[in-house]
């Protein structure tokens, strides 16, 4: 029997870990405005994992029924063990990604990785103008993601593009479209922004408007109705804008399960913004402990944790009462709810947020780029303004 | 039905895709980009056979051979055929 915390333990609820995500480095040539990973991550470059302990975790997570592997990062062609990593998987049986900017990706590794099994690579794109790629990247890749882009379709590779959208690029939708359409692209995602990590920090600079999201969305439904199989496109609705939250993670320790660079195992991308938990870590007990036993999986399992209204909502099973991580770092209660449901006491956050991102004041602060010095900063207590809402560093 | 299928199109699964058993499961699965279908074990034992060798009709005949007692196992194996060919998991090489 495995622990019981909350009522709730994962023998009981039959989770299984299908998607398995390996961020394998946080180090990354890229600088981008709207980047996920937490803002204090220079704490974590540290200790990464060895390639015969990815091996292992890649091992055990498949044992606990894990299908789809992710290789992350940072960008995981920092390291120059991906090609064992991806002989590994393929043995192992994962549908493997490599999600990556381009950066690092020569003729040699993609014919490595070819030849290793790995099944397919998504690549990130910025905008169809080279002037805001390499302002929001804070780098010059526009050109090396096109050639990366090519040469991912003549390896015969389904080409997967991953464009995450923000005020600077929103207005060129059907434009960033057909550059997909034109590249051959199999897969587009139209990933709006969501406010976790370095994006929080900017979220007055990247957000924008509901209308330009309405008209986004819109476009798109035409561009899909037109282009039908051929590329299939998926548009992440932003929840800032939505009425109820999103069903984080499709459940905390349900379905996914993160490997970080030094070996910690989340159930979530930013879930260390969380007070009060001990996650576990690879090097300890191992995964099947961690997503079965660990006390932090087990935490947010189930319903008979949450509070009034989510505790009583009929609408519970449907959102689990939304992200933790939202609900903590917006107003210090990781048990509440969701601040996005119009239903929560703090909604009004939300609100705010949206108000603060049409006033030209705050736009016009400078974005904090994700960068090692930038990181540094904020581990050390500097820019302050930009953290001091939150109730965690992003 | 949406699409027509004529008992002698070869079918394949489609590129990109992967069908395979899964152990911890206990089911076969669809694997693809982004995304990943469990299926059931009619759904499973129908691809199973799609092999880009079998026509359609010799799919039918094996499944009627290994389950005599299913009444009219055709309609079922040519709407599961055209469930997958609507959700782009099989190509035709015919």
């Amino acid at each position: 029997m495995a622990q019981q915390n909350n009522g709730v333990a994962a023998n009981v609820t039959h989770t299984q870990p299908l998607w398995l995500l390996a961020e394998v480095t946080y180090r990354c040539p890229l600088h981008c405005a709207f980047c996920y990973n937490p803002t204090d991550y220079d704490k974590h470059t540290q200790n990464e994992l060895s390639t015969e302990q990815w091996i292992q975790a890649l091992r055990d997570a498949r044992k606990l029924g894990a299908l789809q592997l992710g290789i992350s990062g940072g960008e995981p062609l920092l390291r120059d063990d991906i090609e064992d990593i991806v002989v590994e998987a393929k043995k192992l049986g994962y549908y493997s990604n490599l999600i990556t900017s381009g950066v690092g990706l020569t003729e040699k590794r993609i014919q490595a990785f070819k030849e290793g099994g790995l099944d397919h690579i998504q690549l990130s794109m910025h905008d169809i103008t080279e002037e805001i790629n390499n302002f929001i990247t804070n780098t010059r890749t526009f050109e090396l993601k096109k050639k990366v882009a090519a040469m991912i379709k003549n390896h015969g590779y389904p080409m997967v593009l991953n464009v995450v959208i923000h005020r600077y690029n929103i207005g060129h939708i059907k434009e960033i479209l057909e550059m997909a359409e034109a590249l051959g692209a199999d897969y587009v995602e139209l990933a709006n922004t969501q406010y976790y990590g370095w994006s929080l920090v900017n979220r007055s600079q990247l957000m924008p408007s509901k209308e330009q999201i309405d008209h986004a969305e819109k476009i798109t439904n035409e561009f899909r109705a037109k282009v039908g199989n051929k590329m299939k496109i998926f548009f992440v609705v932003p929840d800032y804008f939505a009425e109820r939250p999103k069903k984080c993670m499709n459940g905390w320790g349900e379905v996914f399960m993160i490997v970080t660079a030094n070996g910690d195992v989340l159930p979530c991308h930013s879930a260390r913004v969380l007070p009060n938990m001990q996650f576990p870590n690879v090097r300890d007990k191992g995964l099947e402990w961690a997503w079965k036993d660990s006390p932090a999986f087990n935490k947010y399992r189930g319903d008979s944790w949450m509070k009034a209204p989510c505790r009583t909502c009929p609408e519970k099973d449907n959102d689990l009462a939304g992200c933790r991580c939202q609900a903590f770092l917006l107003t210090g209660d990781a048990e509440s709810a969701d601040p996005v449901c119009s239903l929560s006491p703090n909604h009004h956050i939300i609100e705010k947020a949206i108000e603060d991102a049409k006033n030209p004041q705050l736009q016009a602060q400078p974005i904090v780029f994700r960068t090692d010095k930038n990181s540094k900063k904020i581990i050390a207590g500097e820019l302050q303004e930009r953290v001091a809402d939150f109730h965690a560093l992003p | 039905m949406q699409n027509t299928i004529q008992h002698t199109d070869i079918y394949a699964i489609a590129l990109h895709h992967r069908f395979q058993w899964e152990e911890a499961q206990q089911c076969y699965v669809i694997l693809f980009p982004e995304g990943m279908v469990k299926l059931n074990g009619g759904a499973g034992e129908v691809l199973k056979l799609v092999d880009g060798q079998r026509s359609v009709g010799e799919v039918v005949a094996a499944l009627q051979a290994t389950f005599p007692d299913v009444p009219d196992i055709e309609k079922d194996i040519l709407a599961m055929f055209d469930l997958a060919l609507g959700k782009a998991w099989l190509r035709k090489l015919n």
